[in-house]
């Protein structure tokens, strides 16, 4: 789950980092009574969860009241594309206005987790910015990365080994630890799968501010953060996959016609990899996941047919936590909720198999057992179907 | 001979009165599986398919000698069941759990190593030596016994391929699922290592998937240290760049971790790479 600036700067408030003065506002009419409370200069920037914004225009200086209006005018209520937005736009429904701040240095800082060591890495680079990308493929040894053993946590000599490649005096070491220290122990106790402050900025005064701020929070400790629940912001092209997770199922909208339900997140991408090699395009990636429970069918293939472009629909499971009988109860009920106007190539077999077979043969549906033949039959039906119908 | 588990392997279930739990206490014990008790807080004294429930892993351990569990238990709980076990002295520790968040694995990952136990998983089907024990949520007719030892990141994928090498006469050493988390304990390169150890594997079929390095410091290990032949599927080569797959790990970061990049590296290293999962068992073939 991503959250907005406004949304992570407020967690990094709650752990004392220091940010910008700011306020959020989402109708033209609060814009007032906000710049006038930053002295008139501030700095407008749209609320969205894609990357890339300040190159889009979604951060805009102004010096006085009536730019500051010209601008969110420019920004609110409609849609900021980025290169991460992928041509549609990303609704601006929230600006931050913020008091315009004179720094000395911008830097990049983030925590995020390592899948090689298996632990939480911190990174720090001293060319902070919007071209942290580029940086961090063509220059990576300005990147400096510290590993955290998560037995042991966070100790003195990794902050320090962070601080001292920034090259500068024993000034700003103070208000770095404890910079570091903060960011970290939110990383943790948020169950935060990143957290990237980018500019983080250096005052004149030897202490340090995020002046902007990313975060994304692990889908999987959502259970214990109901808070961040609450504020999530769902990004207009995962609506549906985000219902879908509720439901147990995980969901990708694709190109293609071919629906296809499967167990299993491999199984599920070696399925879309077998259509693709026989010359069909999968029109979603559809996961019901492990154990059973028939209620998942009946939930998938509801959202398969929210797909106007769906010509076929293809089944596979391979069962082993998820049982066939589960799966074709489903969809024996989902059947008698609507009926299957598309045609449909089922798969079924592992555990409860004969049971499962049992139960379709008696709403008149047969399944293949093995996957090269399903496969050879669904390109039959699929190319069967007249383009354009 | 196989590696890892054995007809010999005491098991215990934790989470045994579970839906998933009982059911599948049920299929192993159908297979062969040496289970010896399970583990429900507050269901002490009562019995499962004919097994002793206990309060505790530590009472479950000393009353029964199991070296091995099996975990059933919820993503909140799963992380503290996996300590629970290794503190009671367990070795082997298969988490079937999915859904567990990053934070608590990297420490659960550390503290089993630190302990010299081994984890397999989360978030996988488990482990199965054909013909002695299956530890795990794997449907037992499709598997058999032979020369080919099989990992992989994924459950399902696996099913597909160990059926596919059985069909055409090719029996399984040990089948090992590793998980599709993140962060997970026994790694390809860990069940690499041991293949190569063991007589019975004459060869190896791995199943990977986009995301993640691990493919691609097996076949570096490959490439250095491994002689046995090696036939290899990677899931995920039309995915789209950038969406995320399901698995938290399934994410492709600027080149790296991308299917491109692994069969590469693996083709490199003089493994067999297959374009998809049912010609598997046809590459394997060609070994013997």
């Amino acid at each position: 789950m991503k959250l907005l600036e406004y949304q992570a700067k407020h967690l990094l408030k709650e752990y004392h980092v220091p940010i910008p003065e700011g306020f959020v506002v989402k109708g033209l009419s609060e814009l007032n009574k906000v710049v006038q409370q930053l002295g008139g200069r501030c700095v407008v920037k749209a609320q969205i969860l894609a990357g890339g914004r300040g190159k889009a225009g979604g951060v805009r200086l102004a010096g006085t009241l009536r730019e500051a209006a010209a601008a969110a005018e420019d920004l609110l209520g409609k849609p900021l594309e980025t290169y991460q937005t992928a041509g549609q736009g990303e609704m601006v429904n929230a600006l931050l206005i913020e008091e315009q701040l004179s720094f000395l240095k911008e830097l990049y800082f983030s925590v995020t987790y390592d899948r090689e060591t298996q632990t939480p890495v911190m990174m720090l680079s001293a060319e902070g910015g919007v071209e942290i990308e580029e940086i961090a493929v063509k220059k990576t040894d300005s990147i400096r990365k510290v590993h955290v053993n998560p037995l042991t946590g966070i100790q003195e000599h990794h902050i320090r080994e962070l601080y001292l490649s920034l090259g500068r005096g024993k000034e700003g070491y103070r208000a770095f630890t404890e910079l570091v220290r903060n960011i970290y122990r939110l990383y943790m106790e948020r169950d935060a799968a990143m957290v990237e402050i980018n500019p983080l900025v250096l005052l004149p005064d030897d202490t340090f501010l995020a002046l902007d701020a990313k975060m994304i929070i692990d889908d999987n400790a959502l259970f214990r953060h109901g808070d961040l629940v609450e504020i999530r912001k769902v990004p207009d092209d995962e609506q549906q996959e985000v219902e879908a997770r509720e439901k147990g199922l995980s969901f990708v909208k694709l190109d293609g016609d071919v629906a296809c339900m499967v167990n299993g997140a491999g199984l599920a991408m070696a399925t879309m990899d077998m259509i693709k090699h026989n010359g069909m395009e999968p029109a979603n990636f559809l996961d019901i996941g492990g154990s059973s429970n028939p209620q998942k069918v009946i939930e998938a293939l509801d959202i398969i047919m929210k797909n106007p472009r769906v010509k076929v629909i293809f089944i596979n499971v391979f069962g082993g936590i998820t049982r066939c009988d589960d799966v074709a109860n489903g969809f024996k009920k989902a059947l008698s909720r609507r009926s299957l106007e598309i045609p449909m190539v089922m798969r079924l077999t592992g555990t409860n198999e004969k049971e499962g077979r049992r139960i379709l043969e008696e709403i008149g549906y047969e399944a293949f057992t093995d996957l090269k033949e399903a496969v050879a039959r669904l390109k039959e039906v699929r190319n069967g179907i007249r383009e354009g119908n | 001979m196989a590696i890892f588990v054995n007809r010999e392997t005491k098991v215990i279930v934790q989470g045994i009165t579970g839906r998933d739990g009982s059911f599948h206490t049920g299929k192993m014990l159908e297979y062969g599986t040496k289970i010896v008790g399970g583990v429900t807080p507050f269901k002490g004294g009562l019995e499962v398919e004919g097994v002793p429930v206990f309060n505790t892993v530590a009472e479950a351990v000393s009353r029964t000698g199991a070296d091995t569990s099996i975990i059933y238990i919820p993503p909140a709980f799963a992380a503290g069941s996996v300590i629970e076990a290794v503190e009671a002295g367990i070795k082997n520790i298969v988490c079937i759990t999915e859904g567990i968040p990053v934070t608590d694995m990297m420490t659960v990952a550390h503290y089993v190593r630190s302990k010299g136990a081994r984890l397999f998983g989360p978030n996988c089907p488990g482990i199965i030596t054909p013909g002695e024990t299956k530890i795990g949520i794997m449907p037992g007719h499709i598997f058999s016994r032979g020369p080919v030892g099989v990992i992989s990141r994924s459950g399902t994928l696996t099913y597909e391929v160990v059926h596919n090498l059985s069909s055409a006469g090719l029996g399984q050493s040990t089948v090992i699922g590793i998980g599709g988390d993140p962060i997970i304990g026994t790694k390809f390169v860990d069940c690499l290592e041991a293949f190569k150890e063991d007589s019975e594997t004459k060869a190896v079929v791995l199943i990977g998937e986009i995301g993640g390095s691990d493919e691609e410091m097996a076949a570096d290990y490959i490439k250095k240290h491994f002689s046995k032949p090696v036939a290899v599927f990677i899931a995920g080569k039309t995915a789209p760049k950038g969406k995320r797959m399901g698995h938290a790990g399934a994410i492709i970061h600027a080149g790296k971790g991308t299917a491109e990049s692994k069969v590469a590296l693996f083709r490199e290293a003089g493994a067999v790479v297959v374009d998809l999962p049912v010609d598997i068992a046809a590459a394997v073939k060609a070994f013997f």
